[in-house]
């Protein structure tokens, strides 16, 4: 685990209790907390007493919030995620799973199927190529094909999508990934996420090039404009 | 002419409010939409009301001073902002924002008051406070021992109501609307008829007191006529009642200059007389707003004449004209109104505001549409608190309560409390480091505790010598606020108040504890860590030097925790063992106003790091920046201290940028909701809740001119901001935001 936030608001639905975990395979340029991406480090945690964590948050939960599980990537883990959800779920709490969606080995499906109530995948970028910039790995289809299978699960998925002027926010692609996703039955919302540069000074703490520095953030209007396109093919668009 | 009745009770019989209220309340479970926006009558005041204000702050807080009459009940001709606009009439001297003189308090203070604006009393009123009348200040100073005088100007008792009225007391200002005053005084003539002998101290002193109260109510009719209003009879429609309400209280306020003057809990009590007349067509929703609106902005005026060392422990000029708005019946129907939506819309008709301090009693069970609304006022405006009702109607047995001053439960009508301002208790931790001696000065102040020596401190040591240091400090608590009491009940008696209140009401005594989480992590350092003191040539420690980490307040960690829990029971139950004056009931509050600043001042450096000098965290509050796992692990650890321990309020101060909260409005209001349902049911008891950006608060302190109605919470109350010290300001903005990206 690399480390645990009480107050999550921005974490999926309602107050959450949210668990970055430690590691991740892809290295996606504008990353806010590169600090998670080596698999190496993090605080080993037994699972019951995260669950003793999470149960003191319980009661700020509500009828919406509970545990979101992130990172890094936390599907790397994910066979160690299924009895943490698993008790979780035995105690009422409401599970979310915040993903690239590059993993689908036996141990994510049986989460996508049997644990996680929500699933929060990340939509990089809507060709191959922008994949492979941004994130330095050529995994755009094994994402699509877990947005596949969880739609077939028929639980509930939310889609998340970092705003980036240049880069993510050319009206082709938002209208390719409105086009592509737009019969997905299990698709509750998508947030946009607007980029900023928040994590650019961890980038430098741990002593590598941030290479977005040339990107810019977007203007309000720049934001309106793309929630009106996805407006088109998503039953909810947000701008978080 | 009366068109409907109310429905029989009780109440008719004898004086019982709480029965009236709950015969004929109309809960409301919709929306706000039914509100409205101030009418132009409204605006017009308002409008002359700001111009006053901005007059008083260029005039260096004091708009202008009554240096000819002593205050009272009646002391002045009758007050108008603007006559023909004003629905609701009265002001507490003869023009608007002017204040007025209270001698009785101390009149010394008055005279200091007063110099610090290059004002002084007229001749005649110099020579008779110097020479034949007596104040409660004079009083309190001839009873004084060495012992206090030294613990009070050293710092361990601090803020204590001995040169300033006690205020606290909560007169139920509901009952001349209901009965009229002719009645109120049938009902005193009958108790005085009924306190005879045999003469003991205590039987003469309570027919004196309610004789003083009958010559109150009487006064009170008086003030009255001045207004063309007849008190004498009962209000006979909404328009009446509030007026009838306000000017019961503008009658405490003109005898009394109270640290803290509660209005209570009126609004739903009004709103039984505004459901009248709205369902009998004699009143429109603009008028029912109308009425809240002005006898808001009348609140908003009330001011009392105050020294500016007073500032250091209550900044801002508060009034603490609390009201409490919410909460259930014992009888699970909701004591939310039509009208409790209505006062929370004053501050938008207004604009944001400090006073009245409202305080929402906060149950799970109240309506979803006003806990959203709560929410969206508060992210709104940052005006207002919030309280836990289902725990303090529970574990104190009453349904008709307000909160005197900033976070204690007081039974309205039935019960008054002696404030008790509070002990500096990291300090009290200093004396059994130091051998009973004051950090600072050397001062033998307490015996019994050894002389420590060790390079290292011993946890179960200095436990045993904070459990000495903490009797001793408790005992010279107690005996001053036997005086202080014993001689404000005899020189400055809150007559108009107390008429408005049962004969012979339950008293609980409000003691007080600051710096809680200092001394909460200091002994988790001594535990967990090592603490080295350094100690001067004279023996006292100046300094420590911890190695090793250790567990903060703040964090939800029941390492630390438990410590801070169990020193605020331990305090309170050394303070439980002493006979209070009046038979009270010792209660306490962990809670510090503003002079959490003035505090750290007088503070030498403690065994968890902080400086000398340095600041406590207000009320409950971890340290700032101590609290590093987020909101509601900061908000765990306050739940864990326990109310039974600290019945008085356990203030704990909750800052949040907006952003932080969600990121639109629908859900950040629904997640402040959540919050509160979720802090509260861990039965916690207190928070004030500001949703503030960092950098306005930045820019405020540049530009005071531009934010002249910014308000912030602070321990229990709310301020201007630009009316604190720069001084202040700066802790203010310290303090932890919760940032949740």
């Amino acid at each position: 685990m690399h480390s645990i936030e009480s107050f999550g608001t921005h974490d999926g639905p309602g107050i959450r209790w949210v668990v970055f975990l430690q590691g991740c395979k892809l290295k996606c340029l504008y990353c806010h907390n590169p600090d998670t991406i080596e698999t190496s480090g993090g605080t080993e945690y037994d699972i019951e007493e995260l669950v003793q964590m999470a149960l003191k948050m319980k009661p700020y939960f509500g009828k919406k919030g509970g545990v979101t599980v992130s990172g890094g990537e936390p599907l790397l883990q994910a066979k160690e995620i299924i009895p943490f959800f698993k008790r979780l779920k035995e105690e009422g709490i409401h599970t979310n799973i915040d993903t690239n969606g590059r993993i689908l080995n036996s141990f994510s499906k049986e989460l996508l199927d049997d644990y996680a109530d929500l699933v929060m995948l990340d939509i990089k970028h809507m060709t191959e190529e922008g994949y492979l910039a941004l994130t330095g790995v050529s995994c755009k289809e094994t994402t699509f094909n877990f947005a596949a299978y969880r739609e077939a699960s028929g639980k509930a998925m939310w889609l998340r999508y970092v705003l980036i002027p240049g880069i993510t926010n050319q009206p082709e692609l938002l209208h390719a990934m409105g086009k592509y996703f737009k019969d997905y039955q299990t698709i509750e919302k998508i947030e946009i996420q607007p980029y900023h540069k928040l994590g650019v000074h961890k980038w430098e703490a741990l002593g590598w090039d941030y290479q977005l520095k040339e990107a810019r953030e977007n203007t309000p209007e720049e934001l309106i404009a793309a929630s009106d396109i996805l407006k088109n093919y998503f039953k909810k668009v947000k701008i978080n | 002419m009366k068109i409907k009745t109310f429905n029989t009770g009780i109440w008719e019989k004898t004086i019982n409010l709480r029965d009236f209220v709950t015969k004929n309340i109309t809960p409301y479970h919709g929306t706000y939409d039914f509100l409205e926006g101030p009418s132009e009558k409204t605006l017009k005041l308002w409008d002359i009301c700001k111009q006053g204000t901005k007059e008083e702050r260029q005039r260096n807080g004091v708009h202008s001073v009554d240096t000819d009459i002593v205050s009272g009940i009646n002391a002045f001709q009758a007050g108008y902002i603007d006559r023909e606009n004003e629905v609701i009439v009265g002001l507490q001297t003869d023009a608007l924002l002017k204040r007025s003189m209270k001698p009785f308090g101390g009149f010394k203070v008055v005279e200091k008051a007063l110099s610090e604006h290059g004002l002084k009393p007229n001749n005649q009123l110099s020579e008779l406070f110097t020479k034949y009348v007596k104040s409660h200040n004079d009083g309190v100073f001839d009873a004084y021992t060495d012992e206090i005088r030294k613990f009070r100007s050293l710092g361990f008792l601090t803020g204590l109501p001995d040169n300033y009225a006690r205020g606290r007391i909560i007169g139920d200002y509901r009952r001349i609307a209901l009965y009229g005053v002719t009645r109120l005084i049938e009902a005193k003539k009958q108790d005085l008829a009924n306190i005879a002998g045999p003469m003991s101290d205590n039987v003469i002193r309570l027919r004196e007191e309610v004789s003083e109260q009958i010559k109150a109510l009487k006064e009170i009719v008086g003030m009255g006529k001045s207004y063309g209003l007849d008190l004498s009879r009962p209000a006979e429609n909404a328009q009446e009642a509030v007026q009838w309400t306000y000017m019961s209280y503008l009658a405490a306020v003109k005898e009394q200059d109270g640290a803290a003057m509660s209005l209570g809990n009126v609004s739903s009590f009004l709103d039984i007389f505004i459901q009248r007349d709205l369902e009998d067509g004699i009143i429109t929703e603009v008028e029912a707003q109308e009425y809240i609106d002005q006898f808001v902005m009348k609140l908003r005026m009330v001011r009392h004449l105050r020294m500016e060392a007073y500032d250091e422990i209550f900044a801002g000029d508060p009034t603490w004209v609390t009201e409490a708005i919410g909460g259930m019946l014992e009888d699970g129907r909701t004591k939310v109104t039509k009208t409790s939506f209505r006062f929370l819309n004053t501050l938008y008709n207004l604009g944001a505001s400090p006073e009245p301090n409202i305080t929402i009693l906060w149950s799970e069970n109240l309506p979803q549409n006003f806990k959203n609304y709560c929410a969206k006022v508060s992210i709104d405006t940052s005006s207002i608190q919030f309280e836990n009702d289902d725990l303090m109607r529970s574990k104190r047995g009453s349904d008709d309560y307000g909160i005197a001053c900033c976070v204690s439960f007081q039974e309205l009508g039935k019960s008054i409390q002696f404030f008790g301002a509070r002990t500096n208790l990291a300090k009290t931790l200093l004396l059994a480091l130091n051998g009973g001696r004051c950090e600072f000065t050397g001062t033998q102040m307490i015996d019994g505790i050894p002389v420590y020596t060790d390079e290292y401190l011993d946890f179960d040591k200095v436990m045993d010598n904070f459990r000495i240091a903490m009797k001793e400090v408790a005992r010279v608590y107690n005996d001053s606020m036997n005086i202080i009491h014993y001689m404000h009940d005899k020189y400055y008696y809150e007559k108009a108040q107390m008429a408005l209140i049962d004969t012979n009401p339950s008293i609980n005594i409000a003691y007080g504890i600051a710096g809680l989480s200092i001394v909460a992590d200091s002994l988790s350092a001594i535990k967990h860590a090592k603490v080295k003191p350094i100690r001067n040539e004279e023996g006292l420690t100046v300094d420590f030097q911890i190695e090793g980490e250790f567990p903060k307040y703040g964090n939800d960690d029941d390492r630390v925790d438990f410590l801070a829990s169990n020193a605020v029971a331990e305090f309170n139950n050394e303070l439980k063992k002493l006979p209070v004056y009046k038979d009270a009931e010792p209660t306490m509050s962990v809670l510090t106003i503003t002079s959490n600043v003035s505090y750290g001042k007088k503070t030498g450096a403690t065994p968890d790091g902080r400086a000398q000098g340095v600041p406590f965290a207000p009320g409950a509050n971890p340290m700032h920046g101590r609290d590093c796992n987020g909101a509601i692990a900061s908000l765990n650890s306050v739940s864990k201290i326990n109310y039974d321990d600290s019945k008085d309020g356990i203030s704990n101060t909750f800052s949040i940028v907006p952003k932080s909260l969600g990121s639109d409005e629908e859900e950040q209001i629904e997640n402040l909701a959540t919050t509160l349902d979720g802090y509260f049911s861990r039965n916690a008891q207190h928070l004030n809740v500001n949703v503030l950006n960092k950098e306005m608060l930045l820019d405020a302190m540049e530009n005071p001119d531009e934010y002249p109605q910014l308000t912030i919470r602070v321990s229990g109350y709310a301020v201007n901001f630009v009316r604190l010290t720069k001084e202040q300001q700066l802790e203010v903005i310290t303090r932890s935001f919760h940032e949740s990206m």
